[in-house]
């Protein structure tokens, strides 16, 4: 079989190729599948749907910086302002009553995006007894086994092998659920990963890898941590198909999301996703930033803005901006009950201490 | 309404801060977003962004300042239809909203404590460990190996529960690398006895996620000292989820496979994790003895939602025990066995020191002493009640343990004496460990360096004051 020296992933549409001249077809079908039809057509609930979700992550992450700034919420909090479309476009194509989903410790915006009521979630970061892990978890360990939100983990990459162990009890049961499993580009460069792509390659798991890749691992660029930065091609040694996507534009994630769970569900096996997204804020609160210039942050607002990206698509399709205005208070509403929930909500009672180290007794 | 913007606190530590400059003036149209200030820290400049819109009003801290306490008021922000110039500082005692270190209700971190003359401290849970259940009277007993009584145990689990299933490197076609899971592949196929690559990190990782996902896996390492490129899974995702998800999210994983020193495989395949996984909240930590409790041991672990490490040992595999021939032979967790009783000395062992305790304690009664041997049989809930038992009989211990000292279930039963025997104790408690370093490769050093009998013998005739 001839070998192309050039062979690229992204195969130009002239040229395109088939499974039977060129053995890597297999491996970049997926990202032609896509870039057929680039952009989700959401319907206007659907459109405004996003919008209400991507701006109740913002406002909600916004708020949390704020108490944060005001002492109510310790230790570490890494916020997903920038990043809003990713959680959205995927996980609104999921089908919650089978698929599962697990992530980094960035996790805020994953859990609005089930609809989990964000009075718990805020309690959590402030460390209350009301919080979805009782206070106990804090910002980076926040779990919904009811959702089938599996977390929320501390250590970079961890949760990408769990994935895999989510995706190995799905196929198990044979329940036609797929687990999504979000890394950050940092995360990307962990070992765990690399063994976790080679038993989901090898035991053909139903999984679908998620690269957020937001440019910097805590502070140092992608391009200074990682020797391949197009993290979709990160798969081709396992014969994972790899998808490249602009995670600033809710409705594009939304397009990738249905071709990547589409061949999943089929039972072809994994898929590794490259989201191109941006945070706007520090790695984590503690995080000055000081490795990226002003500049490029107000350049990724000013033009890449998934919120407003769909603000004006809405707009186009006849939503006035008094309308929108109104979703906003409204979400601003939601956010400040929120935080007056977390804020007055008491602390966990001091018997909650030696509850849950087990569950058994002995 | 106006909104006052407060000095915020930039990392978790910060209690002030120097307000090193102001970018926006009074009167400046404030967009959400939009950098208001630089705030300075012993560590970093930061920048401090409104989170809302409206119009600057009254700058209350001065550009310069220095020592600027989190939470004090610095600036006021007009919003909707509300005139900048007329807005009004809060008053000094207004301040029922602000400061952290207001002991108001809801606020800051005092929330919900009582006042530091309050009631103790919470104390865990004793544990109240339960007996072993009754052998029926005329029950036939069958000699097994360890190997096969741990076999046994996984293929009887995996009958009654299709969530169980076993993974690991070479567990299915090659049989086990020690063949502990001979005959599974046949009986219960590929999908439930899983070859894995070599690649420990990552199958760690992946049989926690499936416990968490609802199966029952037995994960097996070819031998413990692997598993240390296992052990953040082990550690950071098994024992801790349960606590962090305040309860939500069960792991009932276990973790199994020969731990400590084999036979002249040198210091890196030779190592007792017992001490390591027995300091850890959150996890079960086994390693029997004799067969017998092998399989009762291995049988609960696997039916526990507690994640556990199952901790065998290579040289005993080979060794038969009677078993008792019942249809589901299931033993308590954290419960000590008292494996010989004696009147004169307690020696306290696990796993392979339990077979050189009671190898010492034949020769201590040809000397006249009575030597009590306990088997811990579970590291972790550690089963303080008998020992403490024997303690108060005997009022003289050692324990014997084949691995290194420092830091050891050893010296954890010598605190355990200390705090809570130490009436009962005649004689300083005394250790009898493997000797404190890497363990080396030649016959003669090897076994310089391994605990065994007669070592026993003198400590336990040392504390008896009979040497």
């Amino acid at each position: 079989m001839a070998k192309s020296p050039n062979r690229k992933l992204k195969a130009p549409a002239a040229a395109a190729t088939d499974a039977a001249t060129d053995e890597d077809f297999a491996l970049h079908s997926l990202q032609e599948e896509f870039e057929k039809n680039k952009s989700y057509k959401a319907s206007e609930d659907e459109l405004l749907r996003f919008y209400e979700q991507m701006l109740l992550i913002r406002r909600f992450e916004e708020k949390a910086g704020q108490l944060y700034g005001l002492g109510l919420i310790g230790g570490f909090c890494h916020l997903y302002i920038g990043q809003e479309a990713v959680a959205i476009g995927l996980q609104s194509a999921l089908d919650n009553d089978r698929d599962s989903v697990i992530t980094g410790y960035r996790d805020h915006g994953h859990m609005l995006a089930y609809g989990i009521d964000p009075k718990v979630i805020m309690a959590e970061l402030t460390g209350r007894e009301a919080g979805i892990s009782k206070g106990k978890g804090g910002s980076m360990h926040m779990f919904s086994t009811e959702h089938k939100f599996y977390g929320g983990h501390g250590i970079v990459g961890a949760q990408v092998p769990l994935g895999g162990g989510l995706a190995l009890a799905h196929k198990y049961r044979d329940d036609g659920g797929i687990c999504l499993a979000y890394f950050g580009d940092g995360a990307a460069n962990q070992g765990q990963v690399y063994e976790t792509f080679n038993m989901a390659a090898l035991w053909n798991l139903p999984i679908v890898f998620v690269v957020e890749d937001n440019q910097y691992a805590m502070g140092t660029a992608t391009k200074r941590s990682s020797a391949e930065t197009r993290f979709y091609r990160r798969g081709t040694a396992f014969r994972i198909p790899g998808m490249e996507v602009n995670g600033m534009d809710v409705l594009e994630v939304r397009a990738a999301a249905e071709v990547a769970f589409k061949h999943v569900r089929e039972g072809n096996g994994p898929v590794l996703m490259e989201c191109n997204t941006y945070r706007y804020r520090g790695h984590s609160m503690s995080d000055p930033a000081k490795y990226r210039t002003r500049e490029e942050v107000q350049d990724q607002k000013e033009h890449h803005d998934p919120i407003e990206r769909l603000k004006k698509n809405l707009m186009e399709q006849g939503k006035s901006e008094d309308a929108l205005k109104d979703i906003d208070k409204g979400i601003r509403k939601t956010v400040n009950e929120a935080a007056d929930f977390a804020e007055n909500s008491p602390e966990p009672g001091k018997d909650e201490l030696y509850t849950d180290v087990l569950v058994e007794e002995y | 309404m106006a909104i006052e913007l407060k000095m915020p606190a930039l990392s978790p530590t910060m209690e002030e801060g120097t307000l090193a400059k102001w970018l926006k003036q009074e009167g400046d149209t404030i967009e959400p977003g939009d950098i208001i200030a630089e705030i300075e820290t012993d560590k970093a400049t930061m920048e401090f962004e409104s989170i809302d819109e409206g119009t600057l009003g009254k700058i209350l801290i001065e550009e310069g300042t220095e020592g600027v306490k989190v939470g004090t008021v610095i600036a006021m922000l007009a919003t909707d239809g509300e005139d900048a110039s007329e807005i009004e500082a809060p008053s000094d005692d207004d301040d029922d909203d602000a400061a952290p270190d207001t002991d108001d209700d809801g606020e800051g971190k005092d929330v919900g404590r009582d006042d530091e003359d309050g009631s103790a401290s919470p104390t865990p849970k004793k544990s109240q460990p339960k007996a072993d259940p009754e052998v029926p009277e005329g029950t036939s007993y069958t000699s097994t190996s360890v190997r096969e009584a741990l076999r046994d145990a996984m293929a009887e689990e995996m009958r009654s529960d299709d969530r169980v299933f076993v993974m690991g490197e070479e567990v299915a076609e090659y049989q086990g690398a020690y063949k502990v899971t001979q005959g599974l592949l046949d009986e219960f196929g590929d999908k439930r006895v899983i070859d894995t690559p070599i690649t420990e990190y990552g199958f760690a990782g992946i049989g926690t996620g499936a416990a968490m996902g609802g199966l029952r896996p037995i994960v097996e390492f070819m031998t413990f000292n692997f598993a240390m490129q296992a052990i953040d899974h082990i550690v950071n995702s098994a024992a801790k989820t349960n606590y962090m998800s305040g309860g939500q999210m069960r792991c009932p994983v276990v973790f199994r496979g020969p731990n400590g020193a084999a036979s002249r495989v040198g210091a890196q395949h030779s190592q007792n994790y017992g001490p390591w996984y027995a300091s850890v909240p959150g996890l079960i930590v086994i390693a029997p003895y004799d067969a017998a409790d092998a399989k009762g041991l291995l049988k609960a672990a696997i039916r526990t939602e507690d994640p556990v490490v199952f901790l065998e040992n290579e040289l005993l595999y080979g060794r038969s025990f009677d078993v008792p021939d019942l249809d589901d032979h299931v033993l308590p967790i954290g419960k000590a066995r008292i494996v010989r009783e004696g009147a004169d000395v307690t020696i306290v062992s696990y796993s392979i020191g339990v077979g050189f305790a009671l190898e010492a304690a034949e020769t201590l009664a040809e000397e006249g002493i009575e030597a009590e041997v306990i088997d811990l049989r579970t590291l972790r809930p550690l089963d303080t009640e008998t020992v403490l038992e024997s303690l108060a009989k005997t009022n003289r211990l050692v324990i014997a343990e084949e691995g290194w000292p420092t830091c050891s279930i050893a010296s954890e039963i010598m605190a355990v004496c200390m705090e809570q025997g130490f009436d009962h104790l005649d004689a300083p408690v005394l250790r009898v460990c493997n000797e404190d370093v890497p363990l080396p490769y030649a016959e003669n050093l090897e076994k310089l360096a391994l605990i065994d009998a007669p070592r026993i013998v003198a400590a336990a005739k040392k504390v008896c004051y009979a040497d």
